[in-house]
């Protein structure tokens, strides 16, 4: 049952010009919270920006005895509502309402974890690694980004034993070009009988490359959207995903309570 | 202190109504609301089959409030009243059905499918939808098509029938009228104000429907205007909203004329919105020493010397 946390800027820091993390003082929601879950912020009081804005949970910050603490957010700075949440100071009150939405299903062994994040879209997969290595499961994170200052928290990975492949459009870090390149070979060389499950969360045209070469080589896929999304619970219809049912026929599902992570293979892409 | 209003035969155990294409079919926020506390909730807007709706992008933030063309995406009324239907009922809900039409006759089809299942309490009859071509603004940008649909309704249906009106128009009252003069028991206004953003660097609109409503606080006063002046123009009640996000805009509402209020934009920011509203209205009864919320409709002082800016203003 999501919970609304009046929550206060524990801190916020910045990782590049348009980057930062802030921690919210919201650890009920932490407790909850799954991989792939989010929160609907609203990072400033009164009606301009009026809407909350959706954010996958980024880290679950926990005390010396493992409880919850803290959440994190992963934001980048694109509109009115990410610029007040770039400029958050500590002490700020940022309305905090989550978990909501259907997490990641984690997979454990024989099955091996590929993660793929695009930009911002590493968010979900910080507490999803943490769930994967839990469960013992062999997880690769192919991560992209346009240079090399925007691939973030490559320790955290590491730390969590983590195998990084990481590629950026200008080629300062790992490969140059996009995420997919490398993805699509990987899969190639890998044999049909190792169970794998794929995990996905970036722009539009990787989730639908990434589908595409789930669906190639036969692979399950998990998806996490982001859709301009109105409130969170299913009441506005605003963030919908064309989707095809059972039957054949599409219909647009509702990413906030159906998603947000969504099985790629019924995903219809534009 | 009694909270409650009445709308034509129906009774409200207070007058917070959840407004319609914003509360989904209400059974979404049956997690964070109990259902039972609020005076009503307005089903999504429902044909007789279901439909898809406009692709995404479907809302667009606008200084205080939104653009939203959804398109009327809904499961059809077959389907509510079998799927969604009993759990409102077992929750305690009072439920009004959003009912849509592309004719005269889906109208009343619909009209005849929710009144004939248990547990609908009303009908909200939508004729003023701005975002789809064939859905009811037809009707309600006609004075003889406001006329007809909500007689056709009356006769098809012994549950109370309420119109809601779009702002589309130059004068709502005299659609308040038509519907009072066609047996409506009660109007809903407003609906959303059709307009239009365009994201300048690609020229594009920034929704696909290129235009689509209006709400939020941005229309709220606009809103309150037309509740009372169509509060001048029929006797029978009113469910007032636009823009409502607290108990003082409520207050507003019912102080224009409104007998009850809906809230919608708002509920998206908070769901928990109902019971802090409620509270401030009865905190504004205890200390106007108001006993029936019923007393505040239309109990705007409008004389001029009420008017004078050298009076001190009375806190509220």
């Amino acid at each position: 049952m999501p919970i609304d946390v009046p929550a206060r800027v524990l801190a916020n820091r910045r990782l590049s010009d348009d980057y930062n993390v802030l921690t919210l003082d919201a650890p009920a929601i932490g407790a909850a919270a799954e991989p792939g879950q989010f929160v609907m912020l609203k990072p400033g009081a009164g009606a301009d920006p009026l809407l909350r804005r959706p954010f996958s949970v980024f880290e679950v910050l926990r005390d010396d005895r493992g409880a919850a603490a803290a959440i994190t957010i992963l934001s980048k700075r694109i509109g009115p509502s990410t610029r007040l949440i770039f400029d958050a100071v500590p002490g700020r009150r940022v309305d905090c309402l989550g978990p909501l939405g259907r997490p990641f299903t984690p997979v454990a062994p024989p099955s091996d974890a590929w993660m793929i994040a695009g930009g911002v879209g590493l968010a979900p997969f910080a507490t999803l690694a943490e769930a994967l290595a839990a469960r013992g499961a062999a997880t690769t994170l192919f991560y992209g980004a346009r240079r090399g200052d925007e691939l973030f928290y490559l320790d955290f990975f590491r730390a969590l034993g983590v195998e990084l492949i990481l590629t950026t459009e200008d080629g300062s870090i790992g490969e140059r070009g996009r995420v997919v390149a490398p993805l699509e070979r990987r899969l190639a060389e890998r044999s049909a009988g190792a169970a794998l499950m794929l995990y996905a969360c970036g722009p539009e045209p990787m989730l639908a490359a990434v589908a595409r070469a789930a669906a190639r080589y036969g692979r399950p896929c998990q998806i996490s959207v982001e859709r301009i999304m109105g409130c969170g619970l299913g009441g506005c219809y605003s963030c919908v995903v064309p989707m095809r049912a059972d039957d054949g026929a599409v219909h647009n599902v509702r990413s906030c309570i159906a998603g947000p992570v969504l099985a790629a293979d019924r995903v219809v892409w534009g | 202190m009694d909270l409650s209003v009445r709308i034509g035969s129906l009774t409200l155990k207070n007058p917070l109504v959840a407004a319609s294409g914003c509360f989904g079919y209400g059974v979404e926020y049956a997690e964070v609301v109990d259902l039972s506390t609020l005076g009503a909730i307005v089903s999504k807007g429902l044909f007789l089959e279901p439909r898809e709706g406009h692709p995404a992008p479907r809302i667009v933030e606008t200084p205080a409030g939104m653009l939203n063309a959804i398109g009327l995406q809904g499961i059809g009324a077959r389907r509510f009243v079998d799927e969604k239907l009993p759990e409102l009922r077992a929750r305690g809900a009072t439920v009004i059905v959003n009912v849509c039409g592309t004719t005269l006759d889906e109208y009343v089809e619909v009209s005849r499918v929710v009144s004939d299942a248990e547990g609908v309490a009303a009908i909200e009859l939508n004729i003023s939808c701005p975002n789809i071509k064939e859905g009811g603004i037809q009707f309600g940008c006609s004075l003889n098509g406001t006329f007809d649909v909500v007689s056709a309704v009356r006769k098809a249906t012994p549950l109370p029938v309420i119109p809601k009106l779009t702002p589309n128009v130059t004068d709502v009252a005299s659609f308040a009228r038509a519907a009072e003069d066609a047996g409506a028991d009660a109007v809903s206004l407003v609906n959303t104000f059709l307009a239009m953003v365009i994201d300048v660097e690609s020229r594009r609109p920034k929704i696909s429907n290129v235009v689509g409503g209006l709400s939020g606080p941005a229309i709220r006063p606009i809103a309150v205007r037309m509740v009372w002046e169509c509060r001048q123009t029929v006797k029978i009640p009113i469910l007032g909203m636009g823009g409502i996000a607290d108990a003082r805009d409520a207050l507003e509402f019912l102080i224009a004329g409104a007998n009850a209020v809906q809230i919608g934009t708002a509920n998206f920011v908070d769901p928990f919105i109902w019971g802090k509203v409620l509270g401030g209205i009865t905190d504004y009864m205890e200390r106007h020493r108001v006993a029936r919320v019923a007393d505040l409709v239309g109990s705007l002082d409008a004389r001029e010397e009420a008017a004078d800016p050298t009076r001190p203003a009375k806190s509220v």
